[in-house]
Order: C-alpha cells, then sequence, then structure tokens
C-alpha cells in the first residue's frame, strides 16, 4: 500500500495545563479531501500548526510527505503549501509580487518562477490584475491569491486553516469549485480544518475533534448513516418532562440540546404523528430529517457545535 | 557537487533574503507618507530644539566653539535611523502571527535569512532617509568631498544594521505593537537620550557619565560627529574605538535576531 500523505500517532499537545490535544491519531491518504470538523477551541487549529511545522506537539509524532515534522521540518516544508486563516498577502505588494515573493521563498526565480506565476494567475482567474496591489481585490478574490501562493511551489499536500473564513455564500461555493478541481487536475492531497458543517460535506472523509479529542473518523455518509433512521427535534417549554415520558412511553433514549429534545428513529416519519397526539398541548414543534452532520456531531458528543469562545482564537 | 552546494545556498538564503529586502523596499516607496513621518518630525526636533537651546544655554562643554544646532546634528542622523528602525520592524509583529510572515515561516528559508532580509530592508530605508537629512548639512556648514561621503555611508549603514537589527530583536520577542511601544519610550528613546546625541558626555554627572559610556550609540554617535566633522585624524584612537563598538553591536543583536526566529 502506498504511503500515507499524513501519518498522525497519539499526539497529545498542552498549553501550559490546558489539553488542546489527547492522544490523536489518523492517516490521510494521498489524493483525499480531508477535514478536521469541530469548535473552536477543539483542537483543529492546533493540529493545523502541528502538521504545518509552526509547533512541536507536546507527545507523539507526525509524518507528513514522508517526514517527521519535528526532525525534518525543512523537508515537510518543501513539500506542502499553507493557506492560513488570517491573510499571509502583502496588500501593498501586487498580485504578481506577492506570488513572486512567495517563490523567491522556495527558491524559485526567473523564467520558471514567471511560467508558474502566469500559470497560477490564469488559473486563478487572474490574469488581467496581476498588476493590481492586492488591497484592491475582493475578500473572495484575495483568497484565491492566497491558494495560488499554497500551490505555487507545487506541494504534494495543501494544508489549509479554516480557508473560507471572512467569505460570503457565493464566495464559498466559488472556492470550493476551485478547490475540488485542484485536487482533479493536480492530483493534490487537500487536509483542511473548518467549523463550517455544510463545507465539511465536500471533503471525502473527516475527523471531528471536540475538547481536544478525535470523537469520530469516517466519510461524512458513513457517518450520517450511523446516526440511524431519521432526526426528530421536538421543542418544547419543559423538554426534560417529555424526555422522561418519551422513555417511559416509547422506551427511547432522547437528547435535550437548549430547549430541544432530539432522538433518532427509523422511518421517523410516523412517529411524529404518534408523538403529538401523546402529548397534547406540551410541545411547540416538531420536524423530522435526515441526520446531517451537526446530528452526528450531537450523536457523538452530546452536545450542540457551538464554538466555546465565540471571540477567542483556538489557541 | 560544489556547483549543487551553491544553487541550494542561492535557493535558501539569498534568494529569500533578496525577496524580503525587496518587499521592504516596494512598501516603503507606495507608503510615501512614512517618509515624512520619520524625516518631518527629526527635522523639526533639530531645529526648533537646536535653536531653543543654543540660545538658552552657552554650554563650555561643547568643544570646538561649535553651535548647538551642529552639535545636535548628529544625533539628529541617529534618531532619523531609530525612527526607521522602529517603523520597519514593528510590523514583525503583526505580519508574524496574522501576516506575510505566517507564509515565510512555513516555507523552507532559514532563521538568517529572515533576519538577514528583514534587517537589510529597514537598514537600507534609514540610510537613504539619513542621506536626505544630510542635504541640510551644508547650511551649517558642513561640506563632504566623495570619499568622505562614502565613508559616512559606510558607518552610517553600520549604524543602521545595529538599530534595526535592535528593533527586530525586540519585536520578534513581542506579542502585541503596545507592548513594542513601551519599549520603545522606555529603552529605545532613553538610549537615544543618553547617547551624546542632545548634551555631551563629559558634562553629565558621574552615574550618567557610567550609563552613556556603556550605551553603544554613544560609540555610533561619536564615529559619526567623528566623521562629519573631520576630527577623525586628530583622534584616531577613539574612532576606531567607536567603529568597532558599532560593528560589535551589530554583529550581536543580529546573531541575537537569527537566534529568535527559529525558536517560536
Amino acid at each position: 500500500m502506498e504511503n500515507p500523505v499524513i501519518s498522525v500517532n497519539a499526539i497529545s499537545h498542552y498549553y501550559g495545563d490546558r489539553r488542546a490535544l489527547n492522544d490523536v491519531s489518523f492517516d490521510v491518504k494521498r489524493g483525499e479531501a480531508f477535514c478536521f470538523l469541530g469548535p473552536n477551541g477543539g483542537g483543529k487549529t492546533t493540529m493545523f500548526k502541528i502538521l504545518s511545522t509552526l509547533l512541536v506537539p507536546s507527545s507523539g509524532t507526525a509524518r507528513v510527505c514522508g517526514f517527521d515534522v519535528v526532525r525534518d521540518p525543512a523537508k515537510v516544508r518543501r513539500r506542502i503549501g499553507v493557506v492560513f486563516q488570517s491573510p499571509s498577502l502583502d496588500l501593498k505588494l501586487t498580485v504578481k509580487e506577492n506570488l513572486r515573493c512567495h517563490g523567491l521563498m522556495y527558491g524559485l526565480r526567473g523564467s520558471e518562477a514567471m511560467r508558474k506565476i502566469d500559470e497560477a494567475l490564469s488559473n486563478l482567474g487572474l490574469d488581467d490584475r496581476r498588476n493590481e496591489p492586492v488591497e484592491r481585490l475582493s475578500g473572495g478574490l484575495q483568497r484565491r491569491v492566497e491558494i495560488g501562493k499554497g500551490l505555487l511551489s507545487s506541494p504534494d499536500l495543501l494544508i489549509l486553516d479554516e480557508p473560507s473564513t471572512g467569505l460570503d455564500p457565493g464566495a464559498r461555493i466559488d472556492l470550493w469549485d476551485y478547490l475540488l478541481r485542484l485536487r482533479k487536475e493536480l492530483t493534490l492531497t487537500i487536509a483542511m480544518t473548518s467549523h463550517i458543517l455544510s463545507e465539511a460535506e465536500h471533503c471525502d472523509r473527516l475527523a471531528i475533534l471536540d475538547k481536544g479529542s478525535l470523537v469520530a473518523l469516517d466519510t461524512p455518509l458513513r457517518l450520517k448513516r450511523e446516526v440511524g433512521g431519521e432526526v426528530i427535534s421536538i421543542v418544547a417549554k419543559k423538554p426534560e418532562e417529555i424526555k422522561l415520558l418519551i422513555k417511559k412511553r416509547f422506551k427511547l433514549d432522547a437528547t435535550v440540546v437548549e430547549n430541544t429534545l432530539r432522538f433518532e428513529k427509523r422511518n421517523g416519519h410516523q412517529f411524529v404523528p404518534k408523538i403529538i397526539e401523546a402529548f397534547p398541548g406540551k410541545i411547540d414543534a416538531v420536524s423530522v430529517g435526515q441526520p446531517t452532520l451537526e446530528d452526528v456531531f450531537i450523536h457523538r458528543t452530546g452536545h450542540r457545535m457551538r464554538d466555546e469562545h465565540p471571540n477567542g482564537s483556538d489557541e | 557537487m560544489r556547483n549543487q552546494n551553491l544553487m541550494s545556498f542561492l535557493a535558501e538564503l539569498v534568494y529569500p533574503t533578496y525577496a524580503l529586502w525587496m518587499r521592504e523596499i516596494i512598501r516603503f516607496v507606495r507608503q510615501r507618507s512614512r517618509m515624512i513621518g520619520v524625516i518631518g518630525s527629526p527635522v523639526l526636533f533639530w531645529f526648533f530644539i537646536g535653536s531653543g537651546l543654543g540660545s538658552s544655554f552657552r554650554s563650555n562643554a561643547i568643544a570646538g566653539g561649535t553651535n548647538y544646532l551642529e552639535y545636535f546634528f548628529p544625533g539628529t542622523v541617529l534618531l532619523i535611523m531609530l525612527f526607521t528602525a522602529i517603523f520597519s520592524t514593528i510590523s514583525i509583529i503583526e505580519d508574524r502571527n496574522a501576516g506575510f510572515l505566517q507564509s515565510v515561516l512555513v516555507a523552507p528559508v532559514t532563521g538568517s535569512s529572515i533576519a538577514l532580509g528583514k534587517i537589510l530592508g529597514g537598514t537600507t530605508l534609514a540610510v537613504l532617509q539619513a542621506l536626505i537629512f544630510l542635504f541640510l548639512a551644508p547650511f551649517i556648514g558642513i561640506t563632504f568631498d566623495v570619499a568622505h561621503l562614502v565613508a559616512l555611508v559606510l558607518l552610517l549603514f553600520m549604524v543602521a544594521f545595529g538599530l534595526t537589527g535592535l528593533g527586530f530583536l525586540i519585536a520578534w520577542r513581542m506579542e502585541s505593537a503596545q507592548g513594542f511601544h513601551a519599549i520603545v519610550n522606555l529603552f529605545l528613546i532613553p538610549l537615544w537620550l543618553l547617547s551624546g546625541s542632545l548634551f555631551p558626555i563629559d558634562g553629565a554627572p558621574g552615574w550618567l557619565r557610567l550609563l552613556m559610556n556603556i550605551n553603544p550609540l554613544t560609540y555610533a554617535v561619536d564615529a559619526t560627529r567623528g566623521l562629519l566633522y573631520r576630527q577623525v585624524s586628530s583622534h584616531v584612537g577613539e574612532f576606531t574605538l567607536s567603529v568597532l563598538v558599532v560593528f560589535a553591536f551589530g554583529a550581536a543583536v543580529f546573531t541575537g535576531s537569527i537566534l529568535s526566529v527559529r525558536k517560536k
């Protein structure tokens, strides 16, 4: 079997006393689009930093493109492209100057650099704006330049941290079309972090990180299937009371998240009328739906995926 | 084999250094308001403080009967370079945490390239701005010939390298720009005040004289003054010592900068 592009083995990391990653292991195969999904503070960005050689983990090992990130960071760096959450473009420089500057970091210069930059610019659809300072580009276009920068050195692996931060939904869709096309054309491996569920759906496989632990690792489809049947959500004023009643009457275990009661049930749509008849007046709303990744997250962790520190960073 | 070594040396050290240096220059050219700030305020300092102090106090300590505007001139050159060094290194803090330097840190670039590119960029700008200020020199009776000017540029380059290196060393360890401003006010500006820029070392009280003697900037001002007023031939020993201190200071802060880059 071909060696995995990323191989993480029992990584834990502490910031002082706070544990950011707890014994995480996984592999990413060549050509995969892989996503770390989880709330802010879940450990995604810590994992991103370790894989991009910016952070030495407290324990465990990580190999990227065949090299250990701690012992051979220079070899790893030569083989990866990294796209940061906050812009790494120099706003005062033009698109082309940014790319040229970045190319020089990888020893790319002269006609070879020119050829790659021209190629990147036409791939990015930015041919006509090459000589404009980056600050005049829209957020979506700036993001494209960031990705172009990450790909300029023809990496085996592209690592992205929250790539759609600050993009409107339209630009986000464009970005994904672009990323998935690149993966096909360049047989690139993509590893990214995200806290946006709809974004994780685009990936081949995902690792759900919560409070530093890996709580799920599989394809989005299989994870959703595992939830079992449909998801029924009941909004009620006294959800705990309904929970007990449901347990008594239907032998079903429900989870209460805020004022919503949720449980999984095969053929859930047939079950809805029974619920409404059983508790007249006590239920505000009932909905039934196919499981989403949010349901997977709740199923695995017992709580909703929400930012623990809405304004804080992931450190 | 040797050829290959040369190629990888170029790829890993020279090209990234050049790229970072170039970036500093381009940024500066596109933000011309920076030039006004960096040159403008020291010129005003020089003119107002120089004129005001010069006519209020007639100090005997200032040797050779020079007037205060003349005395203050080398110190102003130093202040211009210090301001440039501060301006060009303060951006490191933001750049590293949420900007351009992030992607440099994950590129196969050595710590010395990062330090050298950034410091050389700041140094170049500092020397250029100091030279612009030197256009005022003829007004206070200083004239140059070519050899003189070349020597002066070399010296200013060394001084600016040390100052920018010091800025780099401090900025790289800082978490916020506010912290850097505190260091500027509590450390860098006092360093300049006690360099013999504003008042001569000979008239200062003993404890102050001690501080001034261990301040590397004192030697930078001394050497600059020596070259500007052509006192080198009469004070060869002192001038050599000053140049050596300036050189050693530059080497020390540069070494410190390289060491701090990869620690983060």
